[in-house]
C-alpha cells in the first residue's frame, strides 16, 4: 500500500478518538466506549502500521533496529497494554498509538515529497538534452534519434533549436544561448571553427557542425556526472552522525525500559502512565532528521551550484572552503586574457595611428611572436600590405619593405642610429612605468611611433579581487612573469601579496609559503595549472572558454568570469552552514525531546504525551527538509 | 513482589538489547558469481541487506541486482559514496547497480537515510 493511502487511512480513523480525547470532559464518548476505540485502532495497525512492523522485525534479525523499529515498538506497546488495560477495566491508551502512527507517516508523505523536490538537480540537467538531431546520411539531413549519433556525424542546427551534442562549426554564424551549462546570461557568438556544446540554444543563425563528443564523453554528461557525484558523497562533518546512529536505536530502547522502571518502581505511576512515558521516549527519539541533515542539503547546494555554472565537486570541498583564508590567483590567463592587446600607440605628428598599425602589423604578420601576434590583431586581413624582403632578427624584432621604404618593427636596440623624436622617448618611459612592452616602429630613418603592448586584466578581476578583500580574504597573485609587470597588475588590480618570477614548478611551494598564513585556495586554468590545483587546500578551476577541464580542481567554474570566485566560496559556506544548522537542529529536537518525554519535568507540570512526540518527530524531519530547500533562495552574490 | 519482578525482567531486556544490538554477530558475506564476462549478486533489501558484505573480483563488470521487499522509506534508496552512486529502489523491482571495478579496496554503501550499511570489497587481481 502506498504511503499516501496508509496516512490517509490512519487519519480518518484517528479523528474519531481525536475527538472522543477532546470531548470526554464534556460527557460525550464514543458509541460503544473503549471497545469501539479497541476495534479502531486495530484497524491501522494492521492497515497503515503493519509495514513498520515488517521491516522491524526484518531488521531486528539481522541485528539491526532502525527508525522502524522506534515507531513499531512505541506503538505496538501502547496498543497491546491498552488491550490487556481493557480487559482489566483500567484506563488504556488506544489514541496514543494511533496518533503516533498518523504523524509518523504524515512525517514520511511531506519527507517524501521534498526529498523528490530537493533531488531534482540532476533529473532538470538531463531534461536539457536534446532528444534528436537532424543529421546528413545518404545525401540529405534527416531527423534521427541522438543515441544514433557518432563523432564525425555531420548536424544541422536551426534558428531555435538545441544544438544536439558538442561539435565544431563546419558552416554559418550564429549566436548561442550558453545559460544552461555555463550560467552566462549572454549569449555567445559561434563562427566556424568554434566549438559549440550540446543542450546549448542555438539562436538565430542556422549552423552545420562535425559531432566531436557523443556519449558520457559530452560537457552535459560530464557536468552531469560530477553532480551526481557530488550528490551522493559525504561531508566529513557526517562521520559524527554515522557513529551516532549506529548505536542510538538501541539507546533508546535502553532509556525507554529504565524511564518505565524508574517511573513504576520508584516514583509510584501506574503501569499504564509508566509505559505512557517510556512510548513518549521511544517515539520523540526517531533519528530520521540526523540522516536527511547532510544529504538533502548537500543535494539543493550543487544543484543551485550546477546552476550558476559552479561545479562543487563533494561534500569534502564545502567543508575546505569553508575554512580558506588566502584566495591566490594564478595570473597569466586567469587574472589577465592571456594574449597581449595593443593598449596605446604614440606618433609623430606628420604620420596618423592607423598607418603606424598597419604597416607594423604588416611586417609582423608571418611572425609567430606573441607581442606580433597582438600588433597584427589591430588590423583587418584584407589591409595588410605585401611586404618584401623580410628578415626576423632574433631577439630584437622584424624588419621588410613596404612600397620602397625599408619598415622595422621591434624592440630599441633594432632601431640602431634611427632618430628617436622626444615626445616619443617620454611616452615610452611612460609605458615602460606601466608594465607595457613597447614596441618601436621606424622607417626612413625615423622612428615614427611606438606601440605599448600588455596582457590586460579581465574586466571581472577587479571586482572579484574587491569582493573576495570585502569578504575578509587575503589575496595573492603567483606568476612566472617578471617583477615590473607582475607589481603593476596586481596593484592595479588591489591583490594584497604578489610572488612573481616563479617558474611552472615552484608554484606549489609558493602555495606552501601562503599556507602559513592559513588554508589556501588556489584558482587557476585547469590546463596549465593542474600541480598547483592539486597542492591547494582548495583548488578553484576556470573554464577557458572551450576546453574546460572538468576532472582538475574541486570547484570549477565554468564561465570564464572572475565574480564567480567569491560566488562559489559564498556558496559553499552557505551550504556547509546549512548542513551544520540541520544537524543542530536535529540533536536539539531529541536533546529537549528526550527528557520531557521520559517526564523529568513533571513537576513543574511539562510532559509530552506520545502522540505528540510523534508530532514533534514529524516536524524535525520535515524542519530539517525545509531548511535545506530555503539554500535554493538564499542570496550568493 | 510483583514490582521486584518487574525490575527484574526489565533489567533482563536492557542485557537481552545490548548483547543482540552491540555484541558480535555473523554478518552474511556473499562473492559475487562471474557469469560470461560479467559478475553478478542479487541482494535482498529487507530490513537491511542480505548479503550484508559483497565480494567483487577486480576488473571484472559487475552488476549487484537490488529488489527492496521493505515498504520503509528508509530503505528506498541505495548510496554509495565513494562512487558517486544514488539510486532509487522502487518496493519489489529488481534494480541493477553497475559498479566499476578499476580499483580494488573496501567500498561502503548505506540507505538514503545513513542507518543500514552494507559492504563492498573488491579483491585485487592475483
Amino acid at each position: 500500500m502506498r504511503i499516501e493511502t496508509r496516512f490517509w487511512s490512519a487519519l480518518v480513523l484517528t479523528l474519531p478518538l481525536l475527538a472522543e480525547m477532546i470531548l470526554t470532559p464534556l460527557g460525550i464518548m464514543l458509541p460503544g466506549g473503549v471497545w469501539t476505540m479497541a476495534a479502531i485502532t486495530t484497524v491501522i495497525m494492521l492497515i497503515a502500521a503493519r509495514p513498520f512492523w515488517h521491516s522491524a522485525w526484518a531488521s531486528f534479525k539481522k541485528h539491526h533496529a532502525n527508525m522502524d523499529t522506534l515507531v513499531a515498538v512505541g506503538t505496538a506497546t501502547a496498543y497491546l497494554y491498552s488491550l490487556w488495560a481493557m480487559m482489566q477495566a483500567q484506563p488504556v491508551y488506544f489514541e496514543s498509538a494511533a496518533v503516533v502512527i498518523t504523524f509518523v507517516l504524515l512525517g514520511q508523505v511531506l519527507e517524501v515529497r521534498m526529498r523528490e523536490q530537493a533531488n531534482t538537480g540532476v533529473e532538470k540537467l538531463m531534461q536539457l538534452q536534446a532528444n534528436t538531431a537532424e543529421v546528413w546520411r545518404d545525401g540529405r539531413y534527416q531527423e534521427i534519434a541522438i543515441d544514433q549519433l557518432q563523432v564525425g556525424d555531420q548536424l544541422r542546427v536551426k534558428p531555435g533549436e538545441k544544438i544536439p551534442l558538442d561539435g565544431i562549426v563546419l558552416e554559418g554564424n550564429s549566436s548561442v544561448n550558453e545559460a544552461m551549462l555555463t550560467g552566462e546570461s549572454l549569449p555567445v557568438q559561434k563562427q566556424k571553427d568554434d566549438q559549440v556544446f550540446g543542450a546549448t540554444l542555438n539562436q538565430n543563425g542556422t549552423l552545420v557542425l562535425r559531432v566531436n563528443k557523443v556519449g558520457s564523453e559530452t560537457m552535459l554528461q560530464q557536468i552531469i556526472e560530477v553532480v551526481r557525484k557530488a550528490q551522493a558523497s559525504q561531508a566529513p562533518i557526517q562521520k559524527l552522525t554515522d557513529q551516532i546512529s549506529d548505536v542510538f536505536v538501541p539507546a533508546v530502547l535502553i532509556v525507554s525500559i529504565l524511564t518505565f522502571l524508574v517511573w513504576y518502581l520508584f516514583l509510584d505511576a501506574t503501569v499504564g502512565q509508566a509505559i505512557n512515558y517510556a512510548v513518549a521516549v521511544v517515539v520523540i527519539a526517531c533519528p530520521c532528521a540526523l540522516g536527511l541533515a547532510t544529504p538533502t542539503a548537500l543535494m539543493v547546494g550543487t544543484a543551485r551550484g550546477a546552476k550558476l555554472g559552479i561545479l562543487i565537486k563533494n561534500g569534502t570541498v564545502l567543508e575546505q572552503a569553508n575554512q580558506i583564508k588566502v584566495v591566490a590567483f594564478d595570473k597569466t590567463g586567469t587574472l589577465t586574457e592571456g594574449t597581449p592587446k595593443v593598449t596605446q600607440t604614440s606618433t609623430i605628428p606628420q604620420v596618423d595611428t592607423q598607418q603606424i598599425l598597419n604597416w607594423a602589423a604588416s611586417v609582423e604578420q608571418v611572425s609567430e611572436h606573441p607581442l606580433a601576434q597582438a600588433v597584427v590583431a589591430t588590423v583587418n586581413a584584407d589591409e595588410l600590405q605585401p611586404v618584401h624582403n623580410f628578415k626576423a632578427i632574433a631577439g630584437q624584432g622584424a624588419q621588410g619593405e613596404i612600397n620602397g621604404h625599408l619598415v622595422a618593427v621591434g624592440n630599441l636596440t633594432l632601431m640602431g642610429d634611427a632618430t628617436l623624436a622626444p615626445q616619443l622617448q617620454t611616452a615610452a618611459a611612460t609605458y615602460m612605468q606601466q608594465a607595457q612592452s613597447v614596441v618601436y616602429v621606424a622607417w626612413d630613418q625615423q622612428v615614427q611611433g611606438i606601440l605599448a603592448i600588455q596582457d590586460q586584466p579581465k574586466a571581472s578581476a577587479k571586482p572579484a579581487i574587491q569582493q573576495l578583500k570585502q569578504a575578509n580574504y587575503q589575496t595573492a597573485m603567483i606568476t612566472g612573469d617578471n617583477q615590473n609587470v607582475a607589481q603593476a597588475i596586481g596593484q592595479q588590480l588591489g591583490v594584497d601579496e604578489i610572488q612573481a618570477e616563479v617558474l611552472p614548478n615552484q608554484k606549489a611551494d609558493h602555495l606552501q609559503q601562503l599556507q602559513s598564513n592559513g588554508p589556501v585556495a588556489f584558482v587557476g586554468d585547469g590546463l596549465n595549472d593542474a600541480p598547483a590545483l592539486a597542492t591547494a587546500d582548495l583548488g578553484i578551476a576556470m573554464g577557458t572558454g572551450t576546453d574546460i577541464a572538468i576532472d582538475t580542481g574541486d570547484i570549477v567554474l565554468m564561465k570564464n568570469n572572475l565574480t564567480d570566485v567569491p560566488k562559489a566560496l559564498k556558496l559553499s559556506q552557505k551550504t556547509f552552514m546549512k548542513i551544520k544548522e540541520n544537524l543542530f537542529w536535529a540533536f536539539v529536537y531529541n536533546i529537549i525531546g528526550l527528557p520531557l518525554a521520559a517526564g523529568l519535568f513533571v513537576k513543574w507540570g511539562v510532559t509530552l504525551s506520545p502522540g505528540f512526540a510523534g508530532l514533534a518527530m514529524a516536524l524535525s524531519s520535515v524542519s530539517v527538509l525545509a531548511n535545506s530547500l530555503l539554500l535554493k533562495f538564499d542570496k550568493i552574490s | 513482589m510483583i514490582k521486584v519482578i518487574v525490575g527484574i525482567v526489565g533489567i533482563i531486556f536492557i542485557i537481552g538489547i545490548v548483547w543482540w544490538f552491540f555484541g558480535k554477530h555473523q554478518v552474511a558475506e556473499s562473492t559475487a558469481v562471474i557469469e560470461g564476462q560479467k559478475q553478478r549478486i542479487k541482494i535482498n533489501v529487507d530490513g537491511g541487506y542480505s548479503p550484508e558484505k559483497v565480494v567483487l573480483k577486480q576488473n571484472v563488470p559487475a552488476e549487484l541486482i537490488f529488489t527492496r521487499k521493505d515498504a520503509s522509506s528508509c530503505l528506498d534508496h541505495v548510496v554509495f559514496p565513494d562512487l558517486g552512486i544514488n539510486q532509487a529502489l522502487p518496493k519489489d523491482q529488481p534494480v541493477t547497480v553497475k559498479i566499476d571495478t578499476k580499483e580494488a579496496g573496501d567500498y561502503n554503501w548505506a540507505c538514503g537515510m545513513n542507518m543500514f550499511h552494507g559492504q563492498l570489497k573488491i579483491e585485487p587481481e592475483a
